[in-house]
């Protein structure tokens, strides 16, 4: 007698899974390549982002697809509901960033005629923590870890530090200096779709411990 | 949705015996008026052994032995001196193969109450009959071949005949062991539905080896497992976030 008496569900529940960690990757990619397209002005690597957004929404509704799938057919219960309904949520999330990530590309390429602002380190340094928090909840999935999920979602803090500090520079700026207006508000925009994807990943911590432990809550973030 | 009134059931450290083997230990549950509870667990979990407790219908098996104690609104149905045929009026018991008397579909339904004394006039038994059957969702089915023999009706409406034989002599819980299970998907789904409408009247515990029919027909869920009651939940709560590492696998299908 076999001792898993569910092997079809754990085959088909490990490939969307898969699907979901790839996707995380691809997500993680694009946030990595819209700081670099923005740090050395790379338009053609923008477009890319723009285009390649495409594949991170179809991955999304192939992994939800799969999802209804499973439930329609194989009743998951307990555990096993609430690891797919976590991914249901997490494919959310993760088709969002890659829409901020696309949208950092986008003002890469409005801001084709202007200008670096090179006093803007931080917003490097943002990309760079939303990028790190996305790859960790990844393996904090990967490996069950919820107290891992949450200190995850406590690095949030120093993203909105990042992001207030970057805003009020900018506002500074601007008032300084009316010429780079336009500017500044792309560089905005870029930071305010960093800290969206930093939240993002909050959203992701708490379906890690959702799926886990049952408990639902909201982390700060 | 969690009802605060004394429970119509109390069960307290009910231990049962068949012979000298122990088939439940230390069961202890409380069963709350016009709720459905669902018993869950492997052949041979002391589940139907439990259900059949409740009226007593162990006590047809020859070297069964009862300790702990049941009361049925307050009332203790262990007692020896009990009237076991008023216990069984009142708690009344639905099998996993519909039993109908080879009779008329009338007289089926009117068997309980003309053995309690429920009617002593056609047109009260008529009533009867009429709102029993309703209530069984047969009414409209049989209204007009009610002389017809019982047997010729499909197993899944013969099961709704033996639900109106029950609901006859006006019980306050009704037993139910694996009642669809011999049925086919829609009559199934029949008796789930009959049973969504019986619990505005009736308190009802089923027994199933069909989980995700506990999970649609239930408010509360027990899990038996070698003869004990390894978790008794809010249904929901159950299915979605079992308390016992147990209920996990077994719910899941992680064991045997």
């Amino acid at each position: 007698m076999t001792s898993n008496l569910r092997a079809t569900f754990d085959r088909e529940f490990e490939a969307v899974r898969q699907e979901l960690i790839q996707m995380g990757e691809m997500v993680g990619l694009a946030i990595e390549q819209s700081m670099q397209a923005l740090t050395e002005h790379d338009l053609a690597l923008a477009q890319q982002i723009i285009d390649h957004d495409q594949n991170i929404n179809r991955a999304r509704f192939h992994i939800e697809e799969a999802c209804l799938a499973l439930i329609a057919t194989q009743q998951p219960a307990a555990s096993d509901l609430r690891a797919i309904i976590a991914i249901m949520h997490m494919v959310v999330e993760m088709e969002r960033m890659g829409d901020h990530a696309a949208g950092i590309a986008k003002t890469v390429i409005l801001m084709e005629n202007e200008p670096m602002l090179k006093t803007f380190k931080k917003i490097p340094k943002m990309g760079e923590l939303s990028r790190k928090m996305l790859g960790e909840a990844i393996q904090a999935y990967v490996n069950r870890d919820e107290q891992w999920a949450r200190q995850i979602a406590a690095k949030d803090e120093k993203m909105d530090e990042l992001y207030h500090d970057v805003f009020h520079r900018l506002v500074r700026v601007m008032a300084k200096k009316p010429e780079v207006v336009t500017r500044a508000t792309y560089l905005m925009w870029t930071a305010h779709n960093l800290e969206r994807i930093a939240d993002r990943v909050t959203n992701i911590a708490e379906q890690i411990i959702f799926m886990t432990t049952g408990a639902m809550g909201e982390l700060q973030g | 949705m969690e009802p605060s009134a004394a429970p119509i059931i109390q069960v307290s450290d009910l231990n049962f015996y068949y012979g000298p083997s122990r088939a439940l230990s230390n069961i202890n549950i409380a069963m709350h008026a016009r709720q459905v509870t669902a018993l869950i667990g492997p052949s041979g979990c002391g589940k139907s052994t439990f259900l059949r407790c409740l009226n007593r219908m162990n006590d047809t098996i020859p070297g069964t032995r009862v300790e702990g104690q049941i009361l049925l609104d307050g009332e203790d149905i262990l007692a020896p001196d009990l009237d076991l045929a008023n216990l069984r009026q009142r708690v009344g018991m639905v099998f996993q193969k519909p039993n109908p008397f080879p009779q008329s579909i009338y007289d089926n339904v009117a068997f309980g109450p003309r053995v309690v004394g429920l009617a002593t006039k056609r047109p009260e038994l008529d009533e009867i009959i009429e709102r029993s059957l309703r209530q069984a969702a047969l009414w409209e089915e049989v209204k007009d071949i009610l002389s017809e023999n019982a047997i010729s009706l499909s197993l899944g409406q013969q099961q709704r005949l033996c639900i109106a034989r029950l609901l006859a002599v006006q019980p306050e819980v009704i037993l139910m062991d694996e009642p669809a299970s011999a049925l086919d998907p829609i009559a199934t789904l029949h008796i789930e539905e009959l049973i969504a409408e019986l619990k505005a009247n009736y308190t009802i515990v089923i027994v199933t080896h069909n989980m995700q029919q506990a999970g649609r027909v239930s408010d509360h869920t027990g899990l038996f497992w070698l003869g004990e009651l390894v978790e008794f939940s809010a249904t929901a709560t159950m299915f979605t976030r079992p308390a016992q590492k147990l209920t996990e696998d077994y719910i899941t299908g992680r064991m045997g």
